[in-house]
């Protein structure tokens, strides 16, 4: 019950299935190096403690090798419908820092609370409070920004 | 006092979209989004928002799980048996999805050996961590020394881990009476004098992950590895603790211990 949940997640942080299961997948092989078993506390909270900051590590790799980043396929054509609407909400997520998006994600899609939040990336609350507040301002400015793109289509 | 209500701030308005806000704020900032449209926009724009998330991504955890993020299967690709004994107890909470899951006498064990082993332990760190002279028989100075005369009275081959990289200096070790004949202890400080002690001894409990204790003001972590028990006790926070019981054990375990890292 806990993998599926860091499954969705992990999609939802990197918006690409087959990173996202890498994802998942490591962060269980290093939880299962039993070094990695004593922090205490809620095993799901710890899960996506080293989930969120693998993926961190994944972006930094990246970062150094610009090559190899991936970006959104901008050229396909805007559609209309639900399917215009997820594309959007995916690439309003991709707009976002790293940290506001992971704080984000884990609040709304995986319900944590902000305490548990602010333990997964290891900052104080006001610290959660502001990234989520930075990420939901972009996310609406993003969107706000799409919306004509949207209208030419109907 | 009037009757003017706290006004609203932009947290609260986080809050109450995220079921954070205390209960006795509901009403005023419902009363407070009735009056201010533009507050209400946003809230509803951080709704849809959420929506749009859930929409999008919820349902990836109700497809089915690839078999590569198997626990069975990654379990048998650890490094050792002991390792998945570790993994086994550990994949029970996983799919149990308990919270909390390293408390005292979880499994059942009752007050018995993982209980009295660390308590032993603790006390031994309580009475001498404080002893400014005589804390320890042999000094740090003669390690190889200690080391050798507490593994011939253990009975089974011991190391004094090198913690130098946490910034923990051997101060040294001394022996002790263990719960089923002689217990090995070493002694280990820091910069600032503060103690961190190892106490092992020959247990007949199976084998644990580790585990955590807490006893006044010291806590302890613990666990049995084949028939030996180790429990790595200290005063400081537990993260603190956790990554010299995490050094301790790397360097415990025969497999690593000669290794830079694992």
């Amino acid at each position: 019950m806990t993998i599926p949940a860091l499954r969705r997640y992990a999609r939802a942080l990197t918006r690409d299935a087959e990173t996202a299961d890498d994802l998942v997948q490591d962060t269980l092989v290093r939880a299962l190096r039993s070094e990695h078993l004593f922090h205490g506390g809620d095993i799901r909270s710890w899960l996506y403690t080293i989930l969120t900051n693998l993926n961190r590590n994944r972006l930094r790799s990246l970062a150094r090798r610009p090559t190899l980043t991936v970006l959104g396929d901008d050229d396909a054509p805007d559609m209309a419908g639900p399917e215009a609407g997820s594309r959007d909400i995916e690439r309003a997520l991709a707009s976002l820092v790293d940290d506001q998006r992971a704080a984000l994600l884990l609040v709304v899609l995986e319900g944590l609370t902000y305490r548990e939040v602010a333990e997964v990336q290891g900052v104080p609350i006001g610290t959660v409070m502001s990234r989520l507040a930075r990420a939901r301002a972009q996310i609406r400015a993003f969107l706000d920004g799409e919306r004509p793109a949207l209208r030419r289509v109907k | 006092m009037s009757e003017r209500p706290l006004p609203v701030t932009e947290e609260e308005l986080h809050a109450y979209v995220d079921g954070e806000l205390p209960a006795e704020r509901h009403s005023a900032v419902e009363a407070w989004l009735a009056s201010h449209q533009d507050d209400a926009a946003r809230v509803a724009a951080w709704r849809a928002q959420i929506e749009a998330i859930r929409a999008r991504y919820g349902a990836t955890a109700t497809e089915p799980v690839p078999a590569r993020l198997d626990l069975d299967r990654l379990m048998r690709r650890g490094r050792s048996w002991r390792t998945i004994a570790a993994a086994a107890a550990f994949a029970a909470f996983v799919f149990g999805g308990a919270a909390g899951w390293i408390v005292r006498g979880a499994t059942g064990v009752g007050p018995s050996g993982f209980e009295t082993f660390t308590l032993d332990a603790i006390d031994a760190h309580k009475l001498y961590a404080v002893e400014v002279r005589h804390p320890v028989e042999v000094p740090g100075s003669e390690a190889d020394h200690l080391v050798q005369w507490l593994s011939k009275r253990v009975g089974y081959d011991l190391r004094a881990p090198d913690l130098k990289r946490l910034g923990l200096k051997l101060v040294g070790g001394r022996l002790l009476p263990g719960p089923t004949g002689a217990a090995a202890f070493f002694m280990y400080e820091n910069t600032t004098g503060e103690r961190f002690t190892i106490y092992s001894a020959r247990s007949n409990g199976p084998d644990t992950a580790m585990r955590y204790n807490v006893s006044g003001k010291c806590s302890a972590f613990y666990w049995v590895d084949g028939d030996v028990a180790y429990v790595v006790s200290g005063q400081a926070e537990r993260e603190e603790l956790s990554k010299v019981a995490a050094a301790a054990y790397e360097q415990f375990d025969p497999r690593t211990a000669h290794k830079g890292n694992s």
